[in-house]
């Protein structure tokens, strides 16, 4: 049985189809049409919904694209609609925003903005008791340009094509600023409450079932969608049914269904498995969860590196981050991906796992062995994404560490990048004493490029030595042309961006970024 | 306030959009959130699989029979007339054996769900006969392959004034298209009404044609066939003609079948089978005197049609009104292409050609700028129109008023246009990576339909005797603002708060025969319509308040919410509520059509236009030399609304002209693959801005003390479209920091949108 709270109203469907979406059932089941359908791909915004989930006595609020997401991962949270912001005759302060401000013209992206604005204001706007919880650029909140920042951040997966933006703009610096206590943080008990509940009795009810298959309650044998909460009843599930899909943040899975108009059967969810959604610090490396989102994965490796911060904040949409998962990234073995090539430059390595009869055998390899061809990896049958082992940047040194990672898209906000390119680099007395250089968006895979790292390492940090590279690279890749760029300006971008890293290298005063988040 | 400190009710006033509370909580409906009926059928449409052939097999069985299913239409199916093009014959509903676009619809389903109609469509199994397709408007320019015959526009004699000029440019622009990208796609839901009727609930900016057609496709006559369209998600121009289709194939279901149906395009069947912008080639060959004077150019501008005229043949005439954009010129030759490819039919979208148009003008005006060593601003001012000498178009419409110099004047100075190119000039001396640049560009653009008739509107007033309004009027609403507006002018006679008046969803049979809400026209027509309806009642009350009260008209006054009637106070409700029992008539209608403008096309001259809005703005950005990445830092703007009628509502269309005309120019990329298939067939890989995309610093302001010339609705001036061009400022602001690399040496032949590649290509002189 699927729990969730639909604004305050607890839904329990025994029954449910695995690929239902949440946009699909708010508006086709419920008759609930404020949510929009735009594009049906994560792209737009039009449909973005906020759940709010328990983390110890607060709920965090996030904006997610209901038209990806699968009806059964919202079980045990709370899901909230356009419908239920405003209380009897009166506007939420976050509408009452949109409207003071002109923010909507023609209206039809604007719930959607609304429920993002929503977010941000639960999450950085002051007077709630959440407010700095996952807020890691929260201090410097009075600045304007960071308060701009924030919203860029929050609202980047949201398309308008009336306003250009800057009532909507407004709109969010006003919803910083005015945050009045709502019915949502009235009813905070008891809304962590019943979700506590529903939770509570999931995990019970699965411990006491020795067999997780029929899902939680024992009873409910038909559902085609599975919420293991551990990895061995995920095992368990997995072996059982060999064809069903595994479900991390969906943002690509859901595609089959709402693009391809493909069937999806059976759905396992990963991540309600309490060992993918840790987080484990250790001296030198973190263990990243593979189910944990790529938002708190951005939150963790933010301190301790810059660019992969600002990656991050350009990776997908707000939405898209709140939902995607660091493993399914990777798993989904996408030629640009943009993560991998940072993860294969900083020789992350992955702990995978599969259960063969009664053990479990696990093995620990490079991020960059993993990917073998196009969507091709060494994932096993049975096997799973256990953990991403991030190392942390080696202390300061006399050498100078270094990782620079460039992002080239079309636009700022939530595209995918025509070259992707990851530098990990170590320079002692101008000298290039090691260098990692990974690319995605060049090949099949996202993958090294061993010809540039054979002609930087162990060479002087300078311009011949930067032509030589150059010159490598080129015969690293052979990039296809397609919608977001032709091969040549792939390779160009490619061989200009070791341009850019000396100079980052050697001169920090010269500017050489047009966008970076501070 | 008046001097006495009475407050007028009316224009002038910043209200909110009617339906922002409705917005904000998700209470405004579009098509596809209305309760569905019992019964109701959902219809999707197939499409073709290549660019250009005939159908051999059309083998729909599997598709017939797939779960959900209950009916499949082909071009054999429709009882009438097939042609629905909207101006020119040659777009039939489905193919009928020919096919000349990728995507061109050739079948449709009807089945009892969204998700069952789309999974049938699948199961078509069509055969083909290839024939070549021509894909490339360059192709279609050197084998003549047009839509319609070419246009010339012409005044003095252009070559001799080139030949004898002591300086020339031979050169090309390349202009990209645009999707429109309206949030909410093309829909549709159709029912059936007793007498064989057709009731259409659509979101379109043109009810009139949609009736039309549907009427036409069922054989039916116009009077049987009602259009609704109480607001879209987003217009563009992308809804003024390519909005019908999709009615009609639900009309043709709903008439087989006798059951509501919906026909809702997919976002990728939106972007695959709706027309887009036209993209241009533009030639032009101009002489300009040592100071950047321009004395003589010819253009040859070339528009990629598609595969049939669609509203080409106005959109080609509005790209060749506008290559002077606000530039005088003394000797003139444009000559206009309509060219045809196996495309989709591209169609209207805010600016309607002239943004293509007004782009050649300010790239024309860069390029004399870099070859003169002189600063662009310096030669546009040079060759401004005014309204003295320099005062007659190319197309032989004078200019009679132009506010375009003081415009630019104020933002040159506002803007510190000359300090912060002095500054520029040192950041980009110190920066080797990174070059800003900075432009200023001006904006004249023409005011009305260029075809005449459409030039005309009607409203319909009702009052009731509580002193409510109804109002309704041949526009439609696609977020603009308009049903706000026309409620603040009829509010302004009666004095009454907007908030008795409501503005009822745009019927074909409450107002009639209207005109598309396109064209920038909409409150200008139906603003005037409506303000004669209200006219009308406000006589009709003065006549009957005066009779009976025994008191001259003119102490008779409107105040709000209240009549004074000498020293009597009435409130409005009392004075209909006593004009009902005295039997006055309390519903009017009103009409307008624009005067003064009439024009020639056999000798390409006359007064296309009735007035000009005019604008400019300076845009400032940062372009990435090694990536070709940019980012726009700043931007100003002082834009010509007349009076305006709601500043608010202004400014919004100024703004978010402003950013979509950013995004056509630079991150908007369409492209097709070697077969005529659409690559960038959703927002996954076309991008149009988003947030961070709007500039850290964003001054718009409206241009103060300038009442309209003529006398339009309150002297404003319609504000839809002209901003868009506004962007190009950004477009040329690239282009300067991509001249600043080697000290203004090479002349940066960017087209287009500038994306980062198409930044890097200019940048290394890739071409």
């Amino acid at each position: 049985m699927i729990q969730f709270l639909l604004n305050n109203e607890l839904v329990e469907l025994e029954t449910v189809n695995a690929d239902t979406t949440v946009l699909g059932y708010l508006r086709d089941a419920k008759h609930q049409c404020g949510t929009k359908e735009g594009c049906a791909s994560g792209d737009c915004g039009a449909c973005t919904v906020v759940v709010a989930e328990p983390n110890g006595e607060t709920l965090e609020y996030k904006n997610i694209n209901s038209c990806i997401t699968f009806l059964g991962a919202l079980h045990g949270k709370q899901l909230i609609t356009v419908e239920h912001l405003a209380e009897p005759g009166q506007l939420h302060s976050v509408q009452k925003a949109m409207v003071d401000h002109h923010g909507s013209q023609c209206g039809f992206c604007t719930p959607g903005f609304v429920l993002s604005l929503f977010a941000l204001q639960k999450s950085f706007g002051g007077n709630s008791d959440n407010v700095h919880h996952h807020a890691p650029r929260s201090a410097n909140i009075h600045e304007s340009s960071d308060k701009r920042a924030n919203i860029d951040e929050y609202l980047g997966g949201n398309l308008c094509r009336c306003t250009g933006y800057r009532p909507i703009i407004d709109a969010g610096l006003q919803s910083l600023e005015n945050h009045q206590t709502d019915q949502f943080d009235k009813c905070r008990e008891q809304t962590l409450h019943t979700l506590n509940t529903i939770n509570h009795a999931h995990q019970n009810a699965a411990k006491e079932n020795a067999n997780i298959i029929g899902e939680n309650s024992g009873k409910d044998r038909n559902s085609r969608f599975h919420v293991p909460t551990n990895l061995e009843q995920l095992h368990e599930l997995m072996a059982h049914y060999p064809t069903a899909r595994l479900l991390g943040g969906g943002t690509d899975l859901s595609l089959e269904v709402t693009q391809q108009l493909k069937s999806l059967e059976r759905i396992i969810l990963l991540t309600r498995v309490s060992e993918l959604t840790q987080v484990v610090e250790h001296d030198d490396h973190f263990a990243i969860g593979a189910a944990v989102s790529l938002s708190k994965t951005r939150e963790v490796l933010a301190p301790h590196y810059p660019d992969i911060n600002e990656l991050l904040l350009r990776f997908g949409s707000r939405q898209i981050r709140n939902q995607g998962t660091i493993g399914g990234n990777v798993a989904n073995a996408s030629p640009i991906g943009d993560f991998p090539p940072v993860l294969i430059a900083i020789d992350a390595q992955l702990e995978l796992e599969r259960k063969a009869s009664t053990q479990i055998k696990s093995r620990v390899i490079d991020v960059e062995d993993y990917f073998l061809d196009y969507k091709k990896t060494d994932l096993r049958e049975g096997e799973i994404i256990r953990s991403i082992i991030i190392p942390k940047p080696s202390p300061p040194s006399k050498t100078q560490s270094n990782l620079k990672v460039y992002k080239i898209s079309k636009r700022i906000d939530d595209d995918i990048s025509a070259v992707c390119a990851a530098i990990s680099i170590e320079v002692a007395d101008n000298t290039i004493a090691t260098a990692r250089v990974a690319l995605g968006g060049m090949a099949a895979i996202p993958k090294r490029a061993t010809l540039c790292e054979k002609a930087l390492c162990g060479a002087p940090l300078n311009k011949e030595t930067i032509t030589k590279a150059q010159t490598a690279l080129k015969d690293d890749f052979q990039p296809i042309g397609d919608a977001r760029a032709s091969a040549k300006y792939r390779i160009r971008v490619a061989q200009n961006l070791l341009s850019k890293l000396q100079i980052e290298l050697t001169n920090t005063s010269i500017p050489t970024r047009v966008t970076y988040h501070d | 306030m008046t001097k006495t400190g009475e407050v007028i009710i009316g224009a002038g006033q910043s209200l909110i959009h009617e339906s922002a509370a409705k917005h904000v909580t998700g209470e405004a409906t579009y098509i596809d959130d209305q309760p569905t009926y019992h019964g109701q059928l959902f219809a999707c449409v197939g499409g073709s699989t290549i660019a250009h052939g005939e159908i051999t097999t059309l083998n729909l069985e599997a598709v017939r029979s797939a779960l959900g299913v209950v009916d499949v239409i082909t071009a054999q199916s429709v009882p009438g007339k097939l042609d629905i093009g909207p101006v020119f014959p040659g777009d039939p509903l489905f193919s009928e054996g020919l096919v000349e676009y990728w995507g061109q619809p050739i079948f449709a389903v009807a089945a009892i769900s969204h998700e069952l109609a789309k999974k049938a469509v699948q199961l078509a199994k069509i055969d083909y006969k290839p024939l070549e397709p021509v894909l490339d408007l360059n192709e279609a320019i050197n084998q003549e392959f047009y839509v319609r015959p070419p246009h010339r526009m012409q005044r003095g004699n252009a070559e001799q004034a080139i030949d004898n000029s002591v300086h020339r440019i031979q050169s090309t622009l390349l202009v990209g298209g645009q999707e429109h990208f309206y949030l909410e796609g093309q829909a549709s839901t159709v029912v059936p009404q007793e007498d064989g009727g057709m009731l259409v609930y659509t979101s379109t900016q043109n009810p009139t044609e949609t009736q039309k057609l549907v009427s036409d496709v069922l054989n039916l006559p116009m009077s049987k066939v009602d259009v609704v369209t109480r607001r879209m998600g987003g217009g563009f121009g992308g809804k003024e003609t390519q909005a019908a289709p999709w009615s009609c194939v639900a009309a043709i279901f709903a008439n087989r079948t006798r059951k509501v149906v919906a026909c809702r395009l997919s976002r990728r069947d939106d972007m695959v089978m709706t027309g887009k912008r036209h993209n241009f080639i533009n030639q032009y060959d101009v002489g300009f005197d040592d100071d950047g004077m321009i004395s003589g150019i010819h253009y040859t501008l070339a528009g990629q049609c598609g595969y049939s005229p669609d509203l080409s043949d106005a959109i080609v005439d509005r790209a060749m009104f506008h290559c002077d954009n606000a530039y005088y010129l003394p000797h003139a030759t444009v000559d206009g292409l309509r060219c045809k490819t196996h495309t989709v039919s591209n169609t209207a979208f805010r600016g309607f050609g002239g943004p293509q148009g007004v782009i050649a003008a300010e790239a024309v005006i860069d390029e004399i700028a870099f070859k003169l060593k002189k600063d662009p601003l310096e030669v546009r001012k040079r060759n401004l129109y005014n309204t003295i000498d320099r005062n007659i178009t190319h197309y032989h419409q004078k200019i009679d008023s132009f506010s375009i110099s003081a415009i630019v004047d104020q933002l040159e100075k506002e803007s510190d246009y000359w300090s912060r190119r002095k500054g520029i000039q040192e950041f980009n001396a110190q920066s080797p990576i990174l070059k800003k640049g900075l432009a200023l560009t001006p904006v004249k653009f023409g005011i009305s339909f260029t075809v005449s008739h459409l030039n005309q509107a009607g409203a319909l007033i009702h009052l009731y005797t509580d002193g409510s309004i109804q109002v309704n009027h041949g526009g439609t609403e696609m977020g603009q603002g308009l049903m706000t507006k026309v409620a603040q002018i009829v509010a302004s006679q009666f004095q009454v708060s907007t908030d008795s008046i409501i503005v009822t969803a745009t019927r074909t049979d409450k107002v009639p025969n209207t005109s598309p809400t396109a064209a920038s026209s909409g409150t200008d027509l139906n603003g005037m319509a409506a303000l004669n309806a209200a006219r009308v009642l406000k006589q009709r009350l003065i006549d009957f308040l005066s009779e009976k009260y025994n008191t001259p008209a003119e102490h008779i006054r409107f105040r709000n919410g209240n009549v004074k009637v000498a020293d009597q106070t009435l409130s409005f409700a009392q004075v209909t509520n006593e004009a009902w029992l005295a039997r006055v008539s309390l519903s009017s209608t009103g009409f307008y059509k624009t005067p003064k403008i009439h024009y020639d096309r056999e000798t390409a001259s006359g007064n296309p236009f009735y007035y000009f809005a005019n604008g400019a703005s300076v845009s400032e950005v940062v372009v990435d030399t090694l990536t070709g990445e940019y980012k726009l830092l700043r931007t100003d703007i002082i834009h010509d609304v007349g009076n305006s009628i709601n500043p608010a509502l202004d400014i919004g269309q100024i703004e978010g002209g402003f950013i979509q005309g950013l995004g056509w120019l630079t991150c908007e990329e369409l492209k097709w693959n070697d077969e005529g298939r659409l690559l960038t067939d959703g927002p996954a890989t076309y991008k149009i801005p988003a947030i961070s995309d709007t500039p850290e610093i964003f001054n718009v302001s409206l241009l103060q003390n300038s009442p309209n010339s003529e006398a339009t609705v309150f002297r404003s001036k319609a504000v839809g479209e002209p901003p868009l061009m506004l962007a190009i400022s950004a477009w040329c602001g690239i282009r300067d920091a991509i001249a600043s690399i080697d000290g203004r040496t090479t002349f940066p032949q960017l087209n287009a949108p500038a994306t980062p590649e198409e930044i890097l290509k200019t940048i290394h002189c890739d071409r």
